[in-house]
């Protein structure tokens, strides 16, 4: 992944203020880098703009080869489903479908055969073989976010962006699931970027970028 | 390929959402939708059907072709060929005769099947026990009524002379279906068997012999029956059904049926509301699952797609099941409703359950297309920050869509133009009105100074909410005011159904009164211990040109104004208009000194011959040209079974020519032989009896009096469900708010007042905005649509602002209970 000039101002009333401002760095594929910063920092826009979900005001990011922002809004959106896994902060599941529907949905959507036999090996690794059938409300906070971590590899992702993936939850089920993530991201390869304010955390990653009022520091 | 990948996706999507509970009430609101436009459908179908079919007893049958000719074979085959009933009948004047008396009857010779609608009763004896005849006359014998076994003095086994056969008397008939149309029953009855007729000699050229050919059927069947003959006839035969023998008729059944399809307007109307609401609902509920599946690399296109697709199949199945529930509901009805309705209800056809099946999909999609769209322009980011609404698709502007569905849908189930257009434009008006005056009221409460923290944060919750108020109230403002106008439609054509008919309206016609049995008639009333009747002269006209124009029975395509045209006008004079009529526009000769040509013409002659104000009609009166412009448009009230004329000139201009008289008066039951009395006295008068007719009316008024009620109670329902939608919109705010309060200390009952507080205020300004709606459009409907009067009333305004207020209140108190009772950390982990 390369992330170059990026920039994001918003307009609030008359003044214009500034969330991120000329970030640049690259990843290579298969790392652990983490984003640190205090709340306001702009971290959480930072990941946005490197999945595609918001537009910057200026600079570009590149995965894999393909320039994110040259892609119309649709464009960006397949190459989510084909190369991004993502874990919120907040879990993201969706109420109405069971932890197994869940991890499924993304393979439903790109019409990948047997959804259902690759989520279920998947929510067994992570460990809620026996909780597939429930829906979220039904879990609890770690267990949702097993099977968001579950619905993030079931495509097995290019690159997992996880947006403060312990921040809901208690510290010991905290460590349950960076541990997994880890794992996971060793066994598949995949490139891990990680957006924390938990220094701990930040240095099981191979490396860090610090943001402070939306620029990198050195 | 991809389409049936999408299919099938949003099929599983459907599926996992119907589990979850996330549809119940979209597909609730649909399906009662459906199921009670339906229901009203198939109801409002049925009942009008049996309505006419009791109507159309008063004619013996469902059509009736006439002529003073024998009519062609073709009309009895061609509707035998349809697999309709058909029977035929020969009426005309003759003498009967026993011993050295004779009296002039009305003979009446009739084949099987007759009468086709309606029942004949006959007694065997004098006063003897009455029942329902099987069939007609044996061959050589007849029935006849009473007055004939008076007048020639003879009973029930006896024989009498017709013409040159002698038959005898089987049966008395005491009542006669159709006796009461046409005005010439003057002499008793005597029924024989159309086979009879040859022997007896008296069908000869020159007879004055009434030829009909009465056909019954299923309601389709007769009136694509009716549109063959209409190209059949030739000069001098004429179809009529009900609805053209007697106007009097002709206006309750127009007037219930434009009711029954207002009910039916008004519950569409309902269920558009319900279904938007519910809509709105699952919209908001379904951003973040959107939000999802772009994140997840669904483009925009597939993620209105996958929507597209689950609604088509939610909106066809719920409107399915509600069709289905509609036929089911409305044969229970039927079942119920046997013991009170006294006619015998006709099976229902299909089309009311393809109608609510269209109604219900083409609301759902109306109003879901919109908000649909705007869900592809969920912005993903919503992924990450919560905060990140609803795109502005959400809007009132989304609504626009549903807004001409339903305009749409309101025209085509009006059945008519203009009722739809009214009340179309009726609730377009009202929910612009409101919106702009409950904006403008939410915040000028807003900075009232309200003491009591319970209150102050229920009115809070109302500004801060404003658009969702809004909304509520406009919906909610919406239903009942469909609700209010239907109840002050019904009042007054309940009112009027109960006093148009005073107990003393005349029951019975005089025609044919000469100038000099004037005085004579005035003695005989004197000497009876009665009022003389008003008379009103009458003379006898043919329409001949309009302005400058030669009329002809083929200009007109309007059946009535070409048998006006083709048939004789009777023409009145009065100094005053008479009372039940209403001058719509124009002037009537109040002064002494106004021209003498001039004519007042009811207005719905007028529209059928395509007249207006200032134009000149001429008549021919025995031979010579009467011209006169028309100067004034008059309604007339046929209930009232008053002598009434299509034109009247004032004094002056028809007195010159041949002139006769015609009056009504109120005969009290058990008064037969005045009646004998006046024909022995006066035998060239033609005494109509029309008290049978009006009993029937009264009947029927009553019937419809009831299904009007009936059907109010389903458009109710719905009004409940719209209820119910509106509470649940805005539930789940509600709750995660009030868990906030209750993890902030707040108490279930602080909670619980301003909740109440909110839906009190509500209710008051939905309730305002229905009662002001309602009155409004009542009033419109009620005068130009259904013609019946409007009063004004405070009720409707106090009964709407405080029914309003309650129910709001108290489902406002049962839909959110939960949010009071319900663990604050249950709320927030299923709100997450």
């Amino acid at each position: 992944m390369e992330v170059a000039h990026l920039g994001k101002q918003v307009t609030t009333g008359d003044s214009v203020l500034t969330i991120l401002s000329d970030v640049s760095f690259s990843v290579a594929s298969g790392v652990a880098v983490a984003v640190l910063g205090a709340s306001g920092s702009g971290k959480s826009t930072l990941l946005g703009l490197m999945a595609g979900l918001d537009l910057p005001t200026t600079g570009t990011v590149h995965i894999d080869g393909h320039d994110l922002f040259a892609l119309d809004e649709d464009g960006r959106a397949a190459l989510r489903g084909r190369l991004l896994g993502f874990v919120f902060q907040s879990f993201n599941l969706l109420p109405a479908m069971t932890a197994l529907e869940n991890v499924m949905l993304p393979l439903e959507l790109a019409n990948a055969p047997d959804a259902a036999g690759a989520a279920r090996l998947l929510l067994e690794r992570v460990g809620l073989g026996a909780r597939m059938h429930h829906y979220p409300q039904q879990l609890s906070g770690g267990e949702q976010q097993r099977v968001a971590i579950a619905r993030a590899f079931v495509i097995s992702p290019a690159l997992l962006l996880a947006d403060e993936p312990t921040g809901n939850l208690d510290a010991a089920t905290g460590a349950d699931i960076i541990d997994l993530m880890f794992e996971l991201n060793r066994e598949r390869g995949t490139t891990l970027i990680l957006v924390t304010h938990d220094e701990a955390l930040s240095r099981r990653c191979g490396r860090s970028l610090r943001l402070a009022g939306g620029v990198l520091q050195p | 390929m991809r389409r049936f990948a999408d299919i099938a996706m949003a099929m599983r999507l459907l599926a996992r959402d119907w589990r979850a509970g996330e549809l119940t009430l979209i597909a609730v609101a649909v399906f009662i939708a459906v199921a009670s436009v339906t229901t009203v459908g198939f109801f409002t179908d049925r009942v009008h059907q049996a309505l006419t079919r009791q109507a159309n007893q008063l004619l013996g049958a469902d059509l009736v072709i006439s002529s003073n000719r024998p009519l062609s074979e073709q009309f009895s085959v061609e509707a035998s060929r349809r697999g309709l009933q058909v029977s035929n009948m020969l009426r005309f004047p003759s003498m009967a005769a026993r011993d050295m008396n004779s009296v002039l009857t009305e003979i009446k010779a009739v084949s099987s099947g007759y009468p086709l609608r309606g029942e004949l009763r006959i007694a065997d004896v004098t006063q003897g026990v009455e029942r329902t005849a099987q069939g007609i006359p044996a061959p050589g014998t007849v029935w006849v009524d009473e007055r004939l076994l008076l007048r020639l003095k003879v009973q029930p086994g006896d024989s009498i002379v017709v013409g040159r056969s002698r038959l005898r008397i089987a049966s008395i008939i005491t009542h006669e279906p159709d006796s009461a149309i046409g005005f010439i029953n003057s002499g008793p009855r005597v029924l024989i068997n159309a086979t009879d007729l040859p022997a007896t000699g008296l069908v000869q050229t020159g007879s004055r012999i009434r030829y009909r050919v009465l056909v019954a059927g299923d309601a389709d069947g007769v009136e694509r029956y009716r549109a063959w003959v209409a190209t059949q006839l030739a000069p001098g035969q004429r179809v009529e059904s009900i609805h053209d023998a007697r106007p009097e008729i002709r206006s309750a059944l127009e007037r219930a049926e434009r009711f029954l399809n207002l009910a039916a307007l008004l519950s569409v109307v309902l269920a558009a509301v319900a279904i938007a609401l519910a809509t709105r609902r699952f919209l908001q509920r379904h951003l973040d699952a959107s939000a999802m599946l772009r994140c997840h690399g669904a483009s925009r296109g597939r993620v209105v797609r996958l929507y597209f697709w689950q609604f088509i199949a939610l909106g066809t199945l719920a409107s399915a099941a509600g069709s289905v529930a509609g036929l089911l509901a409305q044969h229970a009805l039927a079942l119920w409703l046997g013991g009170l309705v006294t006619v015998e209800l006709p099976g229902a056809g299909p089309v009311p359950a393809v109608h609510g099946f269209i109604t219900g999909l083409a609301l759902l999609l109306g109003f879901a297309l919109p908000p649909l769209l705007a869900l592809g322009r969920v912005p993903t980011l919503r992924v990450l920050r919560r905060d990140i609404g609803a795109p502005d698709g959400l809007g009132v502007l989304a609504y626009l869509l549903g807004a001409v569905v339903i305009c749409a849908l309101i025209v085509w189930r009006a059945g008519e133009l203009r009722m739809g257009m009214i009340v179309a434009a009726g609730f377009a008006g009202a929910i612009l009105i409101s919106t702009l005056m409950v904006w403008g009221v939410l915040a000028a409460i807003a900075r009232l100074k309200v003491s009591g923290v319970s209150w102050r944060f229920g009115i809070a919750n109302l500004r801060r909410r404003r658009l969702a108020s809004v909304l509520q109230v406009v919906a909610l403002g919406a239903g009942i005011m469909a609700l209010l106008t239907l109840t002050i439609i019904r009042t007054e054509l309940l009112q009027l159904w109960q006093t148009s008919l005073p107990r003393d309206a005349p029951n019975r016609f005089i025609v044919n009164i000469q100038t000099d049995q004037i005085a004579p008639l005035r003695d005989f009333f004197a000497e009876h211990g009665m009022a003389m009747p008003e008379l009103h002269p009458m003379v006898r006209a043919r329409l001949v040109r309009i302005n400058e124009r030669v009329v002809a029975p083929a200009d007109y395509t309007d059946e009535r104004a070409r048998r006006l045209v083709d048939r004789e006008f009777n023409l009145s004079w009065a100094t005053r208009m008479q009372k039940d009529n209403l001058l719509l526009a124009g002037d009537w000769w109040d002064v002494p000194e106004s021209r003498r040509d001039q004519f007042s013409m009811e207005e719905g002659i007028a529209r059928a011959l395509g007249v207006v104000l200032g134009d000149t009609l001429t008549f021919d009166i025995a031979g010579r040209n009467v011209t006169a412009a028309i100067t004034s448009l008059r309604k007339v009230d046929w209930d009232s079974f008053n002598v009434n004329f299509f034109v009247v000139a004032p004094p002056g201009l028809l007195e010159a020519y041949p002139v006769s008289y015609v009056s009504s008066f109120y005969l009290p039951p058990g008064n037969a032989a005045l009646l004998n009395a006046i024909v022995q006295r006066f035998p060239n008068f033609l005494l109509i009896d029309v008290a049978q007719v009006m009993t029937q009316v009264q009947n029927l008024i009553n019937q419809v009096a009831r299904a009007v009620q009936f059907v109010f109670l389903f458009t109710l329902a719905a009004g409940l469900i719209v209820l119910y939608a509106a509470i649940a919109s805005t539930q789940d705010e509600r709750l995660y708010q009030a868990t906030i309060m209750r993890t902030l200390g707040a108490s279930r009952g602080q909670l619980l007042r301003a909740n109440l507080a909110e839906f009190a205020v509500i209710g008051a300004l939905a309730g305002v905005m229905a009662a002001a709606g309602a009155n409004a459009l009542g009033a419109i409907l009620a005068q130009k649509v259904i013609n019946v009067g409007y009063a004004f009333s405070l009720d409707t305004w106090a009964v709407g602002i405080a029914c309003s207020m309650a129910g709001i209140v108290a489902a406002g108190y049962l839909g959110t209970r939960r949010v009071v009772a319900i663990a604050p950390l249950r709320v927030l982990r299923d709100l997450s």
